[in-house]
């Protein structure tokens, strides 16, 4: 007994010290480490303003002009263009307004309306001084104290965010104008219907094709579909770059999004649900089977015992 | 043809036609094992069992896989790990399965050549262990092609594009081999004449050839019987008469069944405390996370290694110049081959206790984790220094392996 266990001490550090080289020190070299900030976007400007939903409402609706190429579902406010039109007009289609009090950082949207392209991190893409200008515009103010105004309106978003976003609309209104999610059947127009003819059936794919034709060109490549991105990245990875792309993608076309910690947390619920739809059940089952060999292994030693008594 | 009379049970109606009291008699109850063994020896048992699971979990994903480069990705990805109910613990069990394996592989392996169990009549055994070992390596190969993903397409591409042989300078080009990759691949890049038949080979022809080699690895078990903690030889027929005398305690053996099947059993039942813990929480290394991107012929991934398994010989290859490097990976290949021939020592005995063995395999066994590990780090700096060394050490390992073992027989 003791020169068996003896036997197996060596087998287990062998294996050990295999594991580790192959695996977690493998890995610290082949990736680049990028440490998080917990989405705290410390490079960004922090406003001590307190804002007026009132006001904001009526910035965001009018002055501010976000309406003009957003809809916004919570209050009703339809979106001025259908994706088609919009993708030609801007290159992709701008998202609905409803949620992005609740998705994003408050102090990103902030920055977010005050300088586009430097918030969402593509001024390499972007530079106003070559008069290569962001679709979407910075805001000049409305007449009034410039810095008030923008807190208004995050004001104004925030308020008309939904208390409960399911996790399947903030990959949608976050993520969902670039990346397409096939195992969760959404496409870059929204979840891909189900057609009775045909007809209807490449109609639609047609369109989804002119899209990302569109999108492709404004982004320089087709964003690569989500479904099951989960199992093919690091949490790590993803975190860090959702929260910066160029941290580990230098130079990349794919905007810094913005999220806020709990708008991540939505997110990657999301992607959990489409790349990784067993984590629950294994979670569940796991215990059990484990609980089994191991009732199994008492027993087979209890009889290996038993026979081997007399030897 | 033979007298039948009645049958009154089941048992002797059978026993009448297939003999089925000698078969369990010589296949189990007077299948003689040493009883100085420890659970090294089970491994054999426990790697009949991890190919019995990869069988029974292979079956059940072949009902939905679909081996074609436009739809192979999702039916493994999505049909099986989220609309076929519990697809997803097969499929876990395949994966940490085909990875496991090689662990148990290895261990039994490094088993044999720890007890000197490959030589003195044992050749047989070892030969047919080793052909497992190759076929085992290509059924796992071909199996990673299935999924479609971007390790199975380009670790496809890097491994294929050895058989193009040495630079067409080489001694007049003789030992190049033009057309030799393509036909491989059927095509000129891996596509679907690739996909199908590796699909073939992986769920037909290598299956089949494994089960006849375990076959002959059985059989070859037979005569020398297998060996024991302290290489003893003994006569088997004086212990088994001991053993049917009632001398249990005396007798150098035990019966296949019930009593070394109980330890195995019992070995069995840790191995499958830890195979399920990997199953369920800890599959990452054995279901590599690149290999969830989809295949895509245009984007080359950062880096590209084979699984674990393969590392050390990947090593062996990667350090040196091509065609150098291809010699020394032809080495590699079929270095363990050789050793009951490399090994001039007459001794049967732990290498603990034989002179310069005993620094011999503790060298190899150091020197296959370490190129294990340079096999997946990036080859650059000192890691590609490293790598060279180990990979030195390893060819003068087995060149000098004559010289080491030669002056054991004087003592
Ligand atoms: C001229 C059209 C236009 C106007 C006006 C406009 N936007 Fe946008 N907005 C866009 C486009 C286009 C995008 C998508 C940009 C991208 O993803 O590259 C976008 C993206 C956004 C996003 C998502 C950013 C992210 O992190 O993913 C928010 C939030 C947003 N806009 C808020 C506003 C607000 C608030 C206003 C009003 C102050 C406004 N927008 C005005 C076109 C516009
Ligand atoms: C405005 C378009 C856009 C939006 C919005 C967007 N992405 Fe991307 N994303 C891209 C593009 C373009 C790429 C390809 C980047 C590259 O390869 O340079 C990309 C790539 C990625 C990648 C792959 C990175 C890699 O390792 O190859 C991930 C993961 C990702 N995005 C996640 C997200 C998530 C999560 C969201 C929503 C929170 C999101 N993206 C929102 C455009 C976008
Ligand atoms: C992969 C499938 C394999 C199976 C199912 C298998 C099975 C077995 C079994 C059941 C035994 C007897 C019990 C034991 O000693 O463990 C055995 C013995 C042996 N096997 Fe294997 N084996 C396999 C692969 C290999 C390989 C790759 C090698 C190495 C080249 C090998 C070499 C040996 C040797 C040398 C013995 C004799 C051990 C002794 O005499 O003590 N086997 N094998």
């Amino acid at each position: 007994m003791k020169n068996e266990l003896k036997i197996l001490g060596v087998v287990v550090i062998f294996t050990a010290i295999l594991y580790w080289g192959v695996e977690p020190f493998a890995h610290t070299q082949m990736h680049k480490h990028v440490d998080g900030e917990h989405f705290a976007y410390s490079d960004l400007n922090e406003s001590t303003k307190k804002g007026n939903v009132e006001n904001g409402k009526t910035l965001v609706m009018g002055a501010g002009a976000c309406t003009g190429c957003h809809g916004i579902q919570a209050v009703a406010h339809k979106a001025p263009m259908d994706a088609a039109t919009a993708v030609s007009a801007y290159g992709v289609n701008p998202p609905d307004l409803s949620t992005a009090g609740g998705l994003y950082s408050e102090k990103f949207l902030a920055n977010l309306i005050e300088n586009p392209a430097h918030a969402l991190k593509v001024e390499h893409k972007f530079d106003a001084a070559k008069g290569k200008m962001h679709p979407m515009p910075a805001f000049y103010g409305a007449g009034g104290d410039k810095a008030q105004e923008i807190a208004d309106m995050v004001a104004f978003l925030k308020s008309i965010a939904p208390k409960e976003i399911s996790p399947k609309n903030a990959y949608l209104d976050a993520c969902g104008r670039c990346h397409a999610n096939r195992y969760g059947k959404l496409d870059q127009l929204g979840e891909t219907p189900t057609f009775k003819s045909e007809t209807d059936t490449l109609k639609h794919k047609v369109a989804v094709l002119e899209y990302q034709d569109k999108l492709k060109a404004y982004m320089g490549k087709l964003p690569p579909d989500l479904s099951i991105i989960i199992r093919a990245r690091s949490e790590h990875f993803l975190e860090t770059f959702v929260e910066n792309p160029q941290s580990q993608l230098e130079g990349t076309s794919m905007p810094r999004v913005g999220l806020s910690a709990e708008g991540f947390e939505k997110v990657k619920a999301y992607l959990t649900q489409t790349g990784d739809p067993s984590k629950t059940a294994r979670e569940a089952i796991g215990p059990w089977v484990l609980l089994f060999t191991l009732v199994f292994t008492v027993l087979a030693y209890l009889w290996k015992k038993s026979m081997w008594k007399d030897h | 043809m033979a007298h039948f009379e009645k049958a009154s049970s089941i048992t002797e109606w059978l026993d009448q036609r297939l003999a089925i009291t000698t078969v369990k008699k010589v296949m189990a109850l007077e299948y003689w094992i040493p009883k100085n063994i420890n659970f090294l020896w089970a491994m054999g048992m426990v790697l009949a069992f991890t190919f019995a699971l990869l069988t029974i979990s292979g079956i059940f994903l072949l009902m939905y896989y679909q081996p074609n480069v436009d739809t192979a990705f999702d039916s493994v990805n999505y049909t099986i790990m989220s609309e076929v109910g519990f697809g997803w613990l097969w499929r876990h069990i395949h994966g940490v399965a085909a990875s496991v394996v090689f662990l148990i592989i290895y261990i039994h392996m490094f088993t044999g050549i720890y007890y000197g169990s490959y030589k003195k009549g044992r050749e047989m055994i070892w030969l047919s262990g080793m052909l497992l070992f190759v076929v085992f390596s290509a059924e796992a190969f071909s199996g990673y092609m299935l999924p479609w993903g971007q390790m199975s397409y380009w670790a496809g591409m890097v491994i294929t594009n050895l058989f193009e042989g040495f630079s067409p300078d080489i001694a007049g080009g003789i030992m190049n081999a033009p057309g030799l990759v393509e036909w491989i691949r059927g095509d000129y890049v891996p596509g679907q004449a690739f996909l199908s038949r590796f699909f073939m080979l992986h769920v037909l022809l290598l299956p089949l050839v494994i089960i006849g080699l375990i076959g002959l690895h059985f059989a070859a078990l037979r005569i020398p019987h297998v060996n024991n903690q302290d290489g003893e030889e003994f006569d088997y027929h004086e212990a088994a008469k001991l053993y049917k005398e009632g001398k249990t305690k005396e007798s150098k053996v035990i019966p296949f069944q019930p009593v070394f099947l109980s330890k195995d059993v019992f070995v069995l039942g840790v191995y499958l405390i830890f195979f399920f813990y990997l199953v369920f929480y800890h599959f990452n290394f054995a279901m590599d996370p690149v290999n969830f991107d989809p295949a895509d012929g245009l984007k080359t991934p950062a880096h590209i290694y084979p699984e674990w398994y393969f590392l050390w010989s990947y090593e062996i290859l990667r350090p040196f110049p091509k065609d150098p490097g291809l010699i020394a990976f032809g080495f590699a290949q079929v270095a363990f081959f050789l050793l009951p021939f490399l090994d001039k020592s007459d001794t049967v005995a732990p290498a603990n206790r034989r002179g310069l063995f005993k620094y011999w395999f503790w060298i190899m066994i150091v020197d296959m984790i370490v190129l294990t590990v340079m096999g997946k780090l990036p080859p650059q700096g000192i890691w590609n220094h490293i790598g060279l060394v180990a990979a030195v050490v390893f060819i003068a390992l087995f060149v000098s392996l004559p010289w080491v073992t030669k002056n054991e027989n004087r003592a």
